[in-house]
């Protein structure tokens, strides 16, 4: 009964319906109170859930992609979504790291946001989650460039909402970033269109394999290629463009970078993952040698990342500078280019997207509890005065680290495994993990230490009474770090069922 | 007295000792700041270490542009050449958007048909790509009224240098029989989008022009007091819902293969091309407020 009913094919239908919905709520949203915006926001995320899980079961149940045209016009005149296994997965994820991440900084925001700028805090919410469905659905390169915009404004603006002079500096710093990256990837897109005259996934497809194997584009397309992966890199914080990160992080409130870190440089990855795979094919990228550069950043900024977060001397600072690290694990793992090495890659997506926002809500959470002092000296004892935020944040950075039970674990396993099957290059591999864990360890138990050592003052505590949504939010995000660190046999089979349908 | 790691260890997780700093009862001094009396935290480089990353900055900057020059006009230089009939992006989906693309979509401006009928979600995005950027620019400057202790509103500051249009003769006149003229051609290219070059896009700018020249000259409470910030609000949300909802029934209906009810009518009438038409008027109304609104923002800080 039940399986007839997502059998259905009125489900290939709900990625539309997903991405109208949070259009409209992003423009009813305008008129709204700041309470009312706040409320629609989670009951669309909510829908948001159930319509892309919705999608998942269907495609599961199917074990086929399906195509959805967007209009009356089919696959090279009009513009097309596409959905395998991945697509919901993805969007389901970002969908629940959203909305936890939302709820459980709702107070920060309430103190962070000017009352009348309240509803904008939320419908650039909303935008950033219509860009992150589009990313994810797309099956059209320039409907994805569309989107990154959509995304680049939205999460500007959700940094500099905070009033001040720092956080609208590092909004600054974190816009030219994020404008060079998209301007090289729309440069890239537009030498691709000059020789292939195609914007849709399968088309390109062809039509680059055919110009690649004619022997006349060969520069234009290495140009192209590079300009794409470099400006998606750029924006998602790839070492040496991560400079952004620690002011950016640091500074915003701490949903905006719970949001930042944990969902919007995964979705500019995904579509890097969608557009190596749907539109330059595996074996074309691996001849241009990208991957390769790739591969070598991405082990230097898991190595210098760490180093830096080492000598950070703020909680926030250091866990920012741990993004890069671990945004460095992912794009390693994309130059590996290894089937065993993509798994590890979905694996450290998820893992990075549901315990960052941890690390930041947490931290912010123990800063609060600090008289608001981010220094690490301001921040000892923290966990014995608000012992629910100083838990989530241990159980975070053990993730990070990669203790066994937690997701991050898995991934780091993964990545361990897949090197085995890599050739020439597999102790560099092996190397680079070994000393990038070792690193993780050092900062983050020093900060955990720090956060358990010393005497508290008991009437300075923070219970869970004054933070009940702080302390569901948050903790909704371990257990399904430590669930899918505890089972992660179901989604290892999803993740290579989804990586089959993507190669098609 | 030397004390062991342990010891040290155990002091530091009681917090007194850092192991960060050499000793705990000598710190450096704060360096202070001369003008501001601020604390420096970071170590200040010597005026010699400064010139030096400094030069080495901009020559590596300039290294690097040049390199990236030399790349993408190398890249451009070797695209195929302009025009050409033989030429990669000379394909059906060009060939089917200029031959059929009036009986397919019903309008004369094939450009037309192509963002608001072949590739409408590409543009719907781009819509809300301006609403993203209406409410960044809102969250960055927007400020409430400046009032004085006692309550009473402060009067605006003109910066010196900054030419009030209102009291210019010249200006004036010449704008006040301009502003009509520009109203009906915005009007005239919103609503000709279908068949002419313009479309809402244009339309949009030139109508938001000339709200833009009439706030100059006739003084931002007059425009204000016709403009105001709740009729722009309402506009934007009636235009872009609009927008939202009739495009995904269109997205709905094509998908699906279901029989639409918006009809193509006849090609060249004003009231034909189905959709577009409405669309080209949603998006006037969304750029016509953004530019109005993004010049009030920087102005003064609000619509009202």
């Amino acid at each position: 009964m039940l399986q007839s009913l997502f059998a259905s094919d009125f489900i290939e239908n709900f990625p539309l319906f997903a991405i109208i919905l949070c259009l409209l709520c992003a423009v009813i949203s305008f008129v709204l109170s700041g309470s009312g915006a706040r409320r629609l926001t989670y009951v669309l995320v909510s829908v948001g859930m159930g319509l892309n899980c919705s999608v998942l079961l269907h495609n599961l149940i199917t074990g086929e992609r399906f195509t959805y045209m967007m209009g009356h016009f089919p696959a090279p005149w009009g513009n097309e979504i596409a959905a395998g296994l991945l697509e919901p997965a993805f969007a389901l994820l970002f969908g629940v790291v959203i909305l936890c991440s939302v709820a459980a900084g709702k107070s920060r925001i309430l103190l962070d946001v000017r009352a009348d700028k309240q509803n904008f805090y939320y419908i650039l919410v909303d935008l950033a989650q219509v860009a992150m469905f589009a990313l994810c659905y797309t099956n059209d390169i320039f409907t994805g460039y569309v989107f990154i915009e959509i995304c680049t404004l939205a999460s500007c603006g959700l940094l500099m909402i905070r009033e001040g002079g720092k956080p609208l500096v590092a909004a600054t710093r974190y816009m030219i970033f994020n404008l060079i990256g998209s301007g090289m990837f729309l440069i890239g897109i537009t030498l691709l269109y000059g020789v292939t005259g195609h914007l849709l996934f399968p088309q390109l497809q062809e039509t680059a394999a055919a110009a690649w194997s004619s022997g006349m584009y060969h520069g234009v397309m290495v140009v192209s290629i590079g300009l794409t992966v470099s400006g998606l890199a750029i924006k998602s914080g790839l070492f040496p463009f991560h400079f952004w990160m620690p002011d950016t992080y640091g500074t915003a409130t701490p949903s905006s970078s719970g949001i930042l870190s944990g969902v919007i440089s995964k979705g500019y990855i995904f579509l890097l993952i969608k557009i190596i795979y749907r539109v330059y094919g595996l074996d074309l990228f691996m001849e241009t040698g990208i991957q390769n550069i790739l591969f070598l950043f991405g082990i230097a900024g898991m190595i210098i990342g760490s180093v830096s977060a080492i000598r950070a001397r703020t909680i926030t600072k250091m866990t920012a500078f741990s993004s890069a690290a671990q945004i460095g694990y992912i794009f390693m793992g994309i130059g590996m280019g290894t089937r065993e090495a993509m798994i590890a890659v979905f694996f450290h997506i998820c893992a990075h997207a549901i315990t960052k926002p941890v690390l930041f809500l947490a931290g912010g959470a123990l800063i609060d509890a600090s008289d608001g002092k981010r220094d690490f000296n301001a921040l000892r004892g923290a966990a014995h005065r608000n012992p629910q935020a100083g838990f989530a944040f241990l159980c975070g950075s053990l993730s990070m680290i990669g203790f066994p039970i937690f997701t991050g674990f898995i991934s780091k396993l993964y990545f361990a495994l897949s090197a085995f099957a890599f050739p020439h290059k597999s102790m560099l591999v092996l190397l680079a993990l070994a000393v990038s864990t070792i690193l993780n360890v050092i900062y983050f138990m020093y900060v955990s230490v720090i956060l358990y050592s010393g005497k508290t003052d008991p009437a300075r505590r923070v219970g869970f009474r004054q933070q009940r949504t702080f302390t569901v939010a948050v903790f909704v995000l371990v257990l399904v770090n430590v669930a899918i660190g505890l089972h992660s046999q179901p989604l290892t089979s999803l993740f290579e069922a989804g990586l089959d349908l993507f190669l098609g | 007295m030397k004390k062991t790691f342990w010891q040290k260890l155990s002091a530091w997780h009681k917090g007194e000792f850092d192991f960060t700093l050499k000793t705990t009862d000598h710190v450096d001094p704060p360096i202070i700041h001369e003008y501001t009396g601020k604390e420096h935290t970071i170590q200040a480089l010597s005026r010699k270490e400064r010139a030096f990353s400094g030069a080495l900055y901009n020559v590596l900057c300039v290294l690097f542009c040049l390199i990236l020059i030399g790349v993408l006009l190398g890249a451009v230089v070797s695209l195929p050449p302009h025009g050409n009939a033989e030429n990669p992006a000379v394909n059906e989906v060009m060939d089917r958007y200029v031959e059929e693309g009036m009986q397919e979509t019903g309008a004369v401006n094939t450009v037309a048909g192509m963002i608001l009928d072949y590739r409408a979600f590409d543009t719907l995005g781009e819509s809300f790509v301006l609403f993203t950027a209406v409410c960044a620019v809102t969250i960055l400057m927007k400020n409430t009224k400046r009032t004085a202790p006692d309550g009473t509103p402060l009067p605006m500051v003109v910066a010196p240098g900054i030419v009030d249009y209102s009291k210019d003769n010249i200006v004036k006149t010449v704008s006040r029989f301009l502003i009509p003229f520009i109203f009906v051609f915005g009007v005239y290219v919103l609503l000709n989008g279908h068949l002419s070059p313009g479309g809402g896009f244009s339309g949009g700018a030139i109508l938001g022009s000339a709200l833009i020249l009439f706030s100059m000259v006739y003084g931002e409470d007059r425009a204000a007091a016709i403009f105001s910030e709740r009729l722009i609000k309402t506009v934007v949300l009636v235009s872009l819902s609009f927008y939202a909802i009739a495009k995904s029934y269109s997205f709905f209906t094509g998908a699906n293969h279901l029989h639409s009810i918006i009809s193509q009518g006849i090609p060249g009438r004003i009231l034909s091309a189905g959709l577009i038409l409405p669309l080209n008027v949603a998006v006037g109304f969304v750029v016509c407020c953004t530019m109005y609104s993004f010049y009030m923002y920087f102005r003064r800080g609000r619509i009202q």
